[in-house]
């Protein structure tokens, strides 16, 4: 066993995620605590420009499995990539809290006979030993958890740990991964469908969400919502009440049964504040709210208020922040 | 056609939830079926319905945690089994992992295993993979569109970052399934009938022929979030555009931008 760090650089299509290299960057500070390197590991089809990134982002080796059976994402054809590496395992398996990060780190801590601490926001080190903070209760409560097997696998949320600066002179180590015959793969990825469009609501910096105030027009409302969020360069969310109530699909909302989320900025339209609600986005650094009811529970949480409707103070704050951006 | 459905009891997610004295406490709020386990069960009854077979709702719990079972049954599952021994308790997601696998070899002949995207408690959302993987079946994540079936595949459409993902998939496999999916069915009268009267067979480890599996991850400590100070503000105006422009003056100030 050694002390590098390894790190999963999730990318679709030879796209990053940007939670790859947060991720890179917790690997640079853990790899001075354990006196090892970092070691990104990057798989898939003609995806080898993505090692420059990785060495800019502070991977000193680059461990490249580029092949045509890795053209599409299958966790368990990638796990076993993976678990081809077994006879010289990392101290530390750092992953980003992706869809296809959560499935390979589950499916290597099983194969490793190893654990997975999911969802990390922070992490210490003691002797060796990460003792890592994670919201359970969809951040109702923290849970510190630590792992005694190695190697340690932790996957990080988006946006907890700093992004780094890249730096395009630093080089480092390119070692290519043969991976042997992709045997009878159970799964094929047939095509894809629906691709999103905007910012996603994991990465946003800014998020821009309307809740059960808008339904006197929920189309004209989620419009506003929309404008707003695009002035500012960032995402649409929701309450559950304007998802269940079908103003906009799903994938919007944000809560403990939507997404859990903590941008810069998250600007809460209609939106009272239920716990579930609250649990969902708290942790963002300002919020504002802006609601007809000044006893709204939203309020509480909020550094910024406005009572008022929400169909007149958000066309004035996309045309207040238009001016103002463009200046 | 053999379904087996895993659940798991958690707090309502109304309930407020605190450490207290070192202890997760909800108060008196009830303990409910996880809500994204009732998209699973909605989605295995569809495919038992459309296809025939039964539906076997799994879960790990004390003896008495049968609140999610309860409500599978009365959703429509065809039987339940319970696996309990006072030998589980605190095993981390692997272990948990190793242990249904062995309940899903017991029942045998199992073609899909359908989980809910993540539990609400824990909020891992890694038990699919990993029993996927221990029992060396592929690992259908995130499912929000279930479609072609034939006994021997199974087409899914995906929820991932970039949209949809299509993917075909040999049986038998493991399933997790996201609210897309669509609306889980509530209980019947008939149902719920006949849940509350339904004998719930509990399988200890002996039962599964099992040693407890080794168990890695620890959670030492368990806490409230720090009490975050929030100085209220109340932006007022004359009019709309001077409150607006107020606001994102101050906004701009925060430099969160």
């Amino acid at each position: 066993m050694s002390q590098h760090i390894w790190v999963y650089i999730d990318h679709f299509k030879g796209q990053a995620l940007t939670a790859s290299w947060e991720a890179l960057g917790a690997a640079q500070s853990l790899a001075a605590q354990f006196g090892g390197k970092v070691k990104a590991l990057i798989l898939g089809a003609g995806v080898a420009n993505l090692a420059q990134d990785a060495f800019a982002y502070g991977a000193d080796e680059v461990l490249l499995a580029d092949d045509a059976a890795l053209a599409d994402f299958r966790a368990e054809v990638y796990a076993d990539v993976i678990k081809g590496l077994a006879a010289d395992l990392p101290a530390v398996f750092l992953l980003p809290t992706t869809t296809r990060g959560r499935d390979l780190a589950a499916m290597a801590a099983v194969d490793f006979n190893a654990g997975v601490l999911v969802d990390v926001t922070a992490m210490e080190v003691t002797e060796g030993v990460i003792l890592a903070t994670r919201p359970v209760y969809a951040g109702k409560l923290l849970s510190k958890v630590q792992c005694s097997a190695r190697p340690q696998i932790v996957t990080l949320r988006s946006r907890a740990f700093a992004k780094p600066e890249p730096d395009s002179t630093r080089t480092g180590t390119l070692t290519p991964i043969s991976i042997s015959a992709a045997g009878d793969a159970q799964t094929q990825v047939v095509s894809y469908a629906e691709a999103s469009t905007g910012v996603s609501l994991n990465d946003a910096a800014v998020i821009v969400s309307g809740g059960r105030g808008v339904s006197d027009n929920p189309e004209q409302g989620f419009t506003l919502v929309g404008e707003l969020a695009k002035a500012l360069g960032g995402a649409v969310g929701a309450s559950r009440a304007a998802v269940d109530a079908g103003f906009v699909p799903y994938i919007h909302q944000v809560g403990q049964t939507g997404k859990v989320v903590s941008p810069d900025l998250y600007i809460a339209c209609g939106i009272s504040g239920a716990i579930q609600h609250l649990a969902g986005m708290r942790t963002s650094k300002v919020i504002v709210a802006v609601n007809k009811d000044p006893d709204a529970p939203i309020f509480k949480l909020a550094r910024y208020g406005v009572v008022g409707d929400l169909f007149v103070i958000l066309p004035a704050l996309t045309r207040a922040f238009a001016a103002k951006l463009t200046d | 056609m053999k379904i087996v459905v895993c659940v798991k009891q958690v707090p309502d997610t109304a309930a407020k939830v605190v450490v207290e004295d070192g202890k997760v406490t909800w108060g008196d709020a009830p303990l409910v079926i996880n809500p994204w386990d009732e998209y699973a069960v909605e989605a295995a009854l569809n495919l038992k319905e459309a296809h025939g077979g039964s539906v076997t709702v799994l879960s790990l719990g004390k003896e008495d945690e049968k609140e999610a079972i309860k409500h599978a049954l009365a959703m429509g599952c065809d039987e339940a089994i319970l696996i309990s021994d006072p030998d589980l308790a605190g095993l981390d997601g692997v272990a948990a992992a190793r242990v249904f696998a062995a309940a899903v070899e017991k029942i045998g002949a199992v073609d899909l295993v359908f989980y809910g995207k993540q539990a609400i408690d824990t909020d891992t959302g890694t038990a699919p993979a990993m029993l996927a993987r221990v029992l060396g079946w592929p690992a259908l994540t995130l499912v929000a569109e279930i479609g072609e079936f034939d006994g021997a595949g199974i087409r899914v459409q995906r929820a991932i970052e970039e949209g949809r993902q299509v993917v075909q998939s040999q049986l038998p496999a493991v399933i997790s399934v996201v609210k897309d999916y669509g609306e889980p069915r509530y209980p019947s009268f008939m149902g719920i009938r006949k849940a509350a009267r339904a004998q719930v067979p509990v399988w200890d480890l002996a039962q599964l022929g099992i040693e407890r599996p080794a168990s890695v991850v620890t959670w030492p400590e368990v806490m409230n979030p720090p009490e975050k100070s929030v100085t209220n503000e109340m932006i007022t105006g004359s009019s709309p555009d001077e409150i607006a422009k107020k606001l994102a003056d101050r906004i701009l100030a925060e430099k969160v931008l």
